[in-house]
């Protein structure tokens, strides 16, 4: 059901590096947000997987032939001017068409999107996820989880959310997850996903407390059906500790 | 318990709320709910909202806000001017208005004040102590989950500057977010103490363009904001001032941060008149700030605290530190934010090759953390048994606040 790249290989044949690009990382990086790029190199070198780490500041020139790309959340100012440079760019569009992954969070996740509002105006997004945000009445603070989708094979979400939007989906996306906890798009879902595309509320770096989507990115952009497992004492704990917290918890 | 002497200058209901709040804050360190700095000041200002104005009346004020290093700032510029005579101050780091109202009051007349200031309040403090010098620190990513953006916190910072045509700033060339609220009031002195944290000021306040860095300058790639020249530079041991000269300076306090807060200390202190040279010698005073850098002695195990609560202090705690065992704890309450994201923002790899112990409420957070930096860790539930399993020898305690207070608490409130 998703768009599925082989892995790609360099001129003597060798298979080449896994290359994840964190775009714009001057203008999409509120909190943490680097934290997703070194999960997922982490965790494609546990298994033996060669990873290219790419940032991508935006007065640069995006490359449109790598695996994953990384948008992080941000202010008003830098959202708009990051959705304004990569519509200009086009390097995005190309690659997502193309196949490659897309993950991105908060800020980064609504200019996905058809279009959003940022300092009092409405601005056009990517319109590569069909779902439009605008501000909501008061703004989300806190842990934010839900079941995921069935067809992902995913456990239950879990992040942290800190925005003023509300996302409402189009036909063409599906919800990420259902909201058990917090608000994400509107208090019912959370996130959105279509193909390779993926964005979520749970800012910063989600996949630190959701260890299976990074992998789930990585058997995307690698064709791999899966990976092999890797120790989660951790990562289990952390997830528990969170879930925990929760009401009902 | 005595009474306060009243100060028979201030109007009546001022001298009665500054008795009542210095009274507070008496019973509350006396009862041992603590230290006394927030208590008698919301009191004295339930009494008088006009309190602070009216002890702030008569002093020359400097103020000292910024995300990261204003308490110890603080505590520096206090002792610089000390040349000078009496110096009120909060140095217990009670930094919103009932914790100035309680160092006023407590201190009695003074000639001088010098007062650390959250920086969400910096306008509200500015218009009741009308300062005669505001240093200007730093402002980075903070608790984000409750606090202002950077952005919008330099905004707030210039609209309140321009409304003050009399005072002086003393600001952080090295911040293009200081710069640009800096800029809007009358009279500038530009300090570089270096800065190590880029990550909030790659887009301009002003126009929206990319800010360009090489080596130590910086300029806005499309308006005129740029690191204007600075009067006083910190280097490794040394200040250097608006005349060239070289004041060296021997601190008891560690890492090259603090040479960089002894430079702004030394520029604040030297507005009021005091020469570097009279106040360099008085930094060393300053041992210890309400705990951090305190080194206590335990079972033959020397630790030393540091409080590090965001990723551009995390970065200049590993600075400080010595290459040992090192413990690191971190806590999500409500002083901390409760969000923990933060964690990935700070490089980690520094404490590859020291034996690190991690605690904590989240310590779990640290530990996926660590991971991905692939520092080996243990993970310890209690402070005692983080020191008990360490040889005899140096303990560096790295702890975020709520963390550090814990810490703090377990060594008996070391001072």
């Amino acid at each position: 059901m998703f768009s599925k790249r082989g892995a790609d290989y360099d001129r003597a044949g060798r298979e080449s590096a896994l290359r994840i690009v964190w775009v714009y990382p001057d203008l999409l990086s509120t909190y943490g947000d680097q934290g997703n790029l070194l999960i997922l190199a982490h965790r494609a070198r546990a298994r033996g997987l060669a990873v290219q780490p790419l940032q991508v500041r935006s007065p640069d020139r995006l490359p449109e032939q790598a695996d994953i790309y990384l948008l992080g959340g941000g202010e008003d100012g830098p959202q708009a001017l990051a959705a304004q440079r990569l519509n200009a760019d086009g390097a995005l569009h190309r690659a997502s068409a193309a196949g490659s992954v897309i993950f991105a969070v908060c800020a980064g996740y609504q200019l996905l999107g058809r279009s959003f509002f940022a300092k009092g105006e409405r601005h056009p997004g990517l319109d590569l996820l069909d779902l439009h945000s605008d501000r909501g009445p008061s703004r989300a603070v806190g842990e934010l989880a839900g079941p995921v989708d069935p067809r992902l094979s995913l456990p239950t979400l879990t992040g942290f959310e800190n925005h003023g939007g509300r996302t409402h989906l189009g036909p063409e996306v599906n919800p990420l997850a259902r909201v058990t906890a917090g608000v994400g798009n509107d208090g019912a879902t959370e996130g959105a996903f279509r193909g390779a595309v993926l964005g979520t509320y749970a800012h910063g770096p989600a996949l630190a407390r959701n260890p299976a989507l990074a992998d789930l990115l990585l058997c995307w952009a690698t064709g791999a059906g899966q990976l092999a497992p890797l120790d989660e004492t951790w990562t289990d704990r952390l997830r528990a500790d969170r879930l925990a917290t929760l009401p009902g918890g | 318990m005595t009474l306060p002497v009243s100060d028979p200058r201030l109007p009546i209901r001022a001298r009665v709320a500054s008795a009542v709040s210095r009274t507070a804050a008496a019973v509350s360190r006396a009862t041992g709910r603590g230290d006394g700095s927030v208590i008698g000041g919301r009191i004295g200002l339930l009494i008088d909202p006009d309190l602070l104005a009216n002890l702030a009346a008569g002093r020359r004020i400097a103020l000292v806000s910024g995300t990261n290093g204003k308490t110890t700032t603080t505590r520096l510029t206090a002792a610089a001017m000390g040349v000078l005579g009496p110096v009120a101050t909060n140095s217990f780091g009670a930094n919103m208005p009932s914790g100035h109202t309680s160092a006023l009051a407590r201190a009695g007349r003074t000639p001088y004040a010098v007062l650390e200031v959250d920086e969400h309040y910096l306008a509200q403090v500015l218009a009741a102590t009308r300062p005669a010098v505001v240093a200007l620190l730093n402002l980075s990513r903070d608790q984000l989950d409750r606090a202002m953006e950077v952005a919008m916190m330099a905004a707030r910072w210039r609209e309140a500057l321009a409304g003050h045509s009399d005072v002086q700033v003393v600001a952080n060339a090295d911040d293009p977010m200081v710069v640009w609220a800096a800029r809007a009031a009358p009279r500038q002195t530009w300090f570089s103490a270096g800065q190590r944290w880029h990550e909030d000021s790659w887009v301009c306040p002003e126009c929206g363009h990319a800010i360009v860095r090489e080596r130590d300058q910086w300029w806005c790639s499309g308006c005129n904001l740029r690191r204007p020249q600075p009067q006083w530079t910190a280097t490794d041991q040394a200040v250097v001032g608006p005349d060239g000269l070289r004041q060296p300076v021997s601190l008891a306090l560690p890492g090259r941060v603090n040479v960089g807060n002894a430079a702004t200390a030394l520029a604040v202190a030297a507005a009021f008149g005091v020469p570097p040279a009279a106040a360099a010698p008085r930094l060393r005073e300053v041992v210890s700030v309400a705990g951090r850098y305190a080194q206590v002695e335990r079972d033959g195990r020397w630790i030393r605290l540091l409080l590090a609560k965001n990723p551009a202090s995390w970065l200049e705690a590993f600075d400080m530190a010595e290459p040992a065992p090192t413990l690191l704890s971190v806590n999500a309450r409500g002083p901390d934010g409760l969000d923990t994201s933060w964690l990935f923002d700070v490089d980690f790899t520094p404490l590859r090759g020291r034996p690190v112990q991690v605690t904590g409420d989240r310590a779990y957070d640290l530990a996926v953390r660590l991971q991905v930096d692939d520092v080996p860790f243990r993970h310890v539930p209690s402070f005692a048994e983080a020191v008990a399993s360490v040889p005899p020898g140096r303990l560096e305690v790295i702890a975020n606040y709520t963390a550090f207070q814990d810490i703090r608490a377990e060594l008996d409130r070391v001072l």
